[in-house]
């Protein structure tokens, strides 16, 4: 049995780890606000991006010498994993459940005898990945002096991936991240950039189909000058998404640790004051027994 | 005074502008153009330059644009840039920069096909700058 003061302290100590981690859901919460505000702010543009590829990619249709981003390089032999995770732990499963994906896809891969690239953006994917594919895991892009991921942090991965599809270093690439539904669902999502899925929704095909464009230059060159900006618009909506999924996978974690801490410091609080009591009356006891013995 | 129409500037980071434009002018990859009222469904690249935007109101406003594309609908002019600002607030130094480094692009290309690209974007920017100083003179 605790002694009377070793349970004064732990009642400290839960107190104290229960202060960290409210404080931690408090700045969670504010962060996911300015993060969900961004995930919107930025919506317009990517909105505008799919259509407009809609609209050029139903014109070029059935043509064969559409861009290489778009149709493939005609063999789907190496496959190129994004994944793009947070800098940081201490959010619950967010990490670890798009790392999941991304191995589980990762093994299928392999299974049929294709071959993988693993290429992460953030420092917790590559931790949690390094075990298993410590061989065929790139070097590793983190974000972590950044607070704010901007367009230009996109940019730079995307740079880095179409570099390396030039050099024909894979055919496919897919962009693990997570979708941000709520505070308490983020949906692990796995999306193909490369080559761009033209699968869109029947709103888009709609309008593409009643407007008539002019283009300039033709529209080979616009699509030659669209897809590359595509593949970085597709990474900064999915770091956009991560972010704010991150900050709610985060604040959530962090108040059930609260709770956690609150229950733990009643049980001991109970456990203190029951040993107090029997020790009083231990006490009380020895000096009446005392003073019969006089 | 011209027919109204919607103009939306959008960055990746956020939708920057929409208003009621009665004049926009555009520097089109092919050169500049204007957009006004009921112009014909167009889809056009952009070069580095200067958007010179006449709202409804009768205010005007000058925006240097980099990289993106214009997309002329029925229903209203959207431009998609992928860097945008004011052009009051175009730090100099930081065009200058980039014509540095479009100017070691050209240096560094192995490749026909990588030059010409980079002498274009090198000829572009630095026809802008002078426009910008010439305008600012």
């Amino acid at each position: 049995m605790a002694s009377l003061k070793d349970l004064r302290n732990r009642i400290a100590s839960v107190k104290a780890t229960q202060k960290i981690t409210k404080a931690m859901q408090m700045v969670a919460a504010a962060k996911l606000r300015k993060a969900q505000t961004a995930a919107e702010a930025a919506r317009p543009y990517s909105a505008r991006m799919a259509i407009v590829l809609a609209n050029i990619s139903s014109a070029m249709e059935g043509r064969d010498d559409a861009p290489k981003l778009m149709t493939g390089t005609g063999s789907d032999k190496t496959h190129l994993l994004l994944v793009a995770t947070a800098e940081r732990g201490l959010c619950g499963g967010f990490n670890s459940s798009i790392a999941r994906k991304a191995r589980d896809r990762a093994r299928a891969l392999m299974a049929e005898g294709k071959e993988v690239k693993i290429l992460c953006v953030g420092k917790k994917g590559h931790d949690a990945l390094r075990m298993e594919f410590g061989s065929i895991l790139m070097k590793p892009v983190t974000f972590r002096e950044i607070r704010n991921i901007g367009f230009a942090q996109a940019e730079q991965v995307g740079q880095q991936v179409l570099q390396l599809f030039e050099e024909e270093a894979f055919d496919v690439c897919t962009l693990f991240y997570s979708e941000f539904q709520s505070v308490i669902s983020q949906i692990p999502t796995a999306l193909q950039i490369i080559p761009a899925a033209t699968s869109s929704g029947d709103e888009v095909e709609e309008e593409a189909a009643n407007v008539n464009y002019e283009y300039e230059p033709d529209e080979e060159e616009i699509l030659a000058d669209l897809l590359p900006r595509n593949v970085a618009v597709q990474i900064f909506r999915a770091l956009l998404e991560n972010a704010a999924s991150e900050q709610g996978a985060r604040m959530s974690a962090m108040d059930n640790a609260t709770r956690n801490a609150g229950e733990m410091i009643d049980k001991l609080t109970l456990s203190f004051n029951r040993q107090r009591q029997a020790q009083i009356t231990k006490e009380l006891i020895e000096i009446i027994s005392g003073a019969e013995a006089l | 005074m011209a027919e109204p129409f919607q103009f939306e500037l959008v960055s990746p980071e956020a939708l920057l502008l929409s208003e009621e434009a009665s004049e926009v002018v555009v520097p089109g990859s092919e050169g500049y153009f204007t957009v006004m009222a009921n112009h014909a469904p167009l889809m056009s690249t952009l070069k580095p330059g200067v958007v010179e935007v006449k709202l409804a109101s009768g205010d005007s406003k000058q925006i240097f644009v980099r990289g993106g594309f214009a997309d002329v609908s029925p229903s209203g002019f959207t431009l998609l840039a992928e860097y945008s600002v004011p052009l009051e607030d175009l730090d100099m130094a930081e065009l200058d920069q980039e014509i540095q480094n479009a100017q070691e692009d050209v240096n560094d290309a192995d490749s026909d096909e990588k030059r010409a690209k980079a002498e274009l974007l090198l000829g572009q920017l630095e026809t802008c700058r002078d426009a910008i100083n010439a305008s600012r003179h």
